[in-house]
């Protein structure tokens, strides 16, 4: 078998291959220069150009703002990072219970659904506003009344419920007969839950988990409307002094450089889990 | 005659590894060719090749003489002119049994949807399917989702038909069902290449069966010669266990 050389016809096949993949690449990146060279003509030649360009890409403001920014905008990770693993958890815990048959457990199951229809249903900044607000007015023994405090907690209140309803749907998008060859096995209903259809739910609902992220760094912003001086709060601030947005643009620049990453990694973890499992199954 | 379907040389890869080495194979109008050898001798393989679902490494193949493994080929146009059934059934599970049979005539033949439920339907009725045709596939056993996926594959009016170890996941009085449908197709004189476990099958139905050892065709002929005087002594040893 060592001594197989490549057919005169394979040869010419090879080369035609590689000429389709070269006239593949040429086509994507003309493709993409013409519509982005098009994009640029189109908002640059608009008749408000020079308006918004002194508004909204003023340089020096840019660089003026940026420290102020940069220092704030570690706040908001702080709260993403912390909000991120409570509602991990949260939602988790909520979708099992919504999933449970156990008699016992319909309390929990009420509970659940309640939950979940009423918090999804409230706009998330009115959460933050009744939390930053309402809570440290309760003057409950113990509990912190700082606004950052509360803020991240209307955003675990809020996206848990979203994310729950994501992890249920990832499990019940698990054949019915995974549950059967479990519970054949022996294993209880949470046993089951646990070690078998909870893990595939998960690989599933990974895009959808990625977009829920996304939109919960973002609303790191919110905090800004109960007083928190996160990164938004001191773009604004910098723009009223100065009657200039360039520093909004600045705040979107780092809230893109935080996603990509996150959004690289999703896809990096989903590719290598097909890999892994499909590999020359299909 | 010309042949069908031709070819030679075919080699395939997976990374380092040779799945099918040199392998020739001619197919005419009306043949039923069986693929017979052991798992993983590259009976599957081969006819994901032939249905362009695979890239291969050396080798042409030819489909009513004309090249289909030039990279050139549309491949869709190619497979719309061959049929295929899996191992696994492979059913669309969110459509009706009508549904995974009026698919591919409406969306890639251009049949209007009248037209195409009405074929499906009467093809659904010649192999006793017709009171399933509004069920999802998930409600059928295994042997009314085979013969589900085998009409799938009819309605396009296929000028090959692929088979993919379609019994073998199959109970065994299954089977008899299933084969029944195939054993009417080769009747009627549709061109198959059937990859199979079923050796009596292959013996009854077959205009031509190949042993396929270790990614090659080890020896090729009529059923008779095979089945009872092989030449090669790695086919007498794979009888031997099977049959």
């Amino acid at each position: 078998m060592s001594e197989w050389s490549p057919s005169q016809h394979e040869l010419d096949r090879q080369r035609v291959r590689s000429r389709l993949q070269l006239r593949s690449a040429l086509i994507a990146t003309a493709m993409t220069v013409l519509a982005f060279v098009a994009l640029g003509v189109l908002v640059t030649g608009s008749p408000g150009w020079p308006n918004v360009k002194a508004y909204f890409f003023s340089w020096p403001d840019a660089r003026e703002s940026f420290p102020a920014i940069r220092d704030a905008i570690w706040l908001n990770i702080k709260m993403f990072l912390i909000a991120e693993v409570f509602i991990l958890i949260f939602a988790m815990l909520i979708a099992m219970a919504r999933v449970s048959r156990s008699p016992w457990l319909m309390p929990l199951r009420v509970v659940a659904v309640v939950y979940t229809d009423v918090v999804r249903g409230i706009p998330t900044i009115l959460l933050v506003y009744l939390f930053a607000f309402g809570m440290p007015a309760l003057e409950l023994q113990g509990m912190p009344d700082s606004p950052f405090f509360w803020a991240t907690a209307a955003l675990i209140v809020s996206y848990s419920a979203y994310v729950a309803e994501v992890f249920r749907s990832g499990i019940e998008s698990v054949h019915p007969s995974q549950w059967a060859s479990a519970q054949a096995l022996g294993l209880t209903r949470g046993q089951t839950l646990r070690h078998v259809i909870v893990p595939q739910a998960v690989r599933r609902v990974v895009p959808p988990l990625l977009n829920d992220f996304v939109s919960l760094q973002k609303d790191t912003a919110l905090a800004s409307a109960a007083g928190v001086f996160e990164a938004v709060a001191t773009a604004r601030d910098y723009t009223l002094y100065n009657f200039n947005f360039t520093p909004y643009l600045v705040v979107a620049g780092f809230f893109i450089v935080m996603t990509v990453p996150l959004a690289r990694l999703c896809d990096w973890l989903t590719a290598r889990m097909r890999r892994r499992e499909l590999a020359g199954a299909l | 005659m010309s042949a069908l379907l031709t070819v030679e040389g075919l080699r395939k890869l997976y990374g380092d590894k040779v799945v099918l080495d040199d392998v020739s194979l001619s197919v005419a109008p009306h043949d039923v060719i069986c693929l017979i050898g052991s798992s993983g001798s590259g009976k599957s393989t081969l006819l994901r090749c032939l249905n362009l679902l695979e890239d291969i490494d050396d080798g042409v193949i030819t489909f009513e003489g004309r090249e289909i493994s030039d990279p050139r080929v549309d491949a869709r146009a190619v497979r719309s002119r061959l049929g295929m059934v899996f191992q696994a059934y492979n059913l669309f599970p969110h459509l009706t049994v009508l549904e995974n049979c009026t698919l591919a005539p409406r969306k890639v033949h251009g049949v209007r949807r009248a037209e195409a439920e009405a074929r499906a339907l009467e093809m659904l009725e010649r192999f006793g399917l017709a009171d399933q045709a509004t069920k999802h596939p998930d409600r059928l056993s295994g042997g009314q989702q085979q013969r589900a996926a085998l009409v799938r594959a009819l309605c396009t009016h296929p000028t090959l038909l692929l088979l993919d170890e379609i019994t073998a996941a199959l109970d065994p009085e299954l089977v008899g069902e299933v084969l029944e449908i195939v054993r009417a197709e080769a009747a009627a004189g549709m061109t198959m290449v059937i990859a199979t476990h079923e050796m009596a099958f292959a013996r009854d139905v077959a205009t031509s069966v190949c042993f396929l050892h270790e990614g090659r065709i080890l020896e090729q002929g009529p059923p008779t010669q095979i089945f009872t005087d092989p030449r090669e002594e790695r086919t007498r040893q794979f009888l031997a266990r099977v049959l």
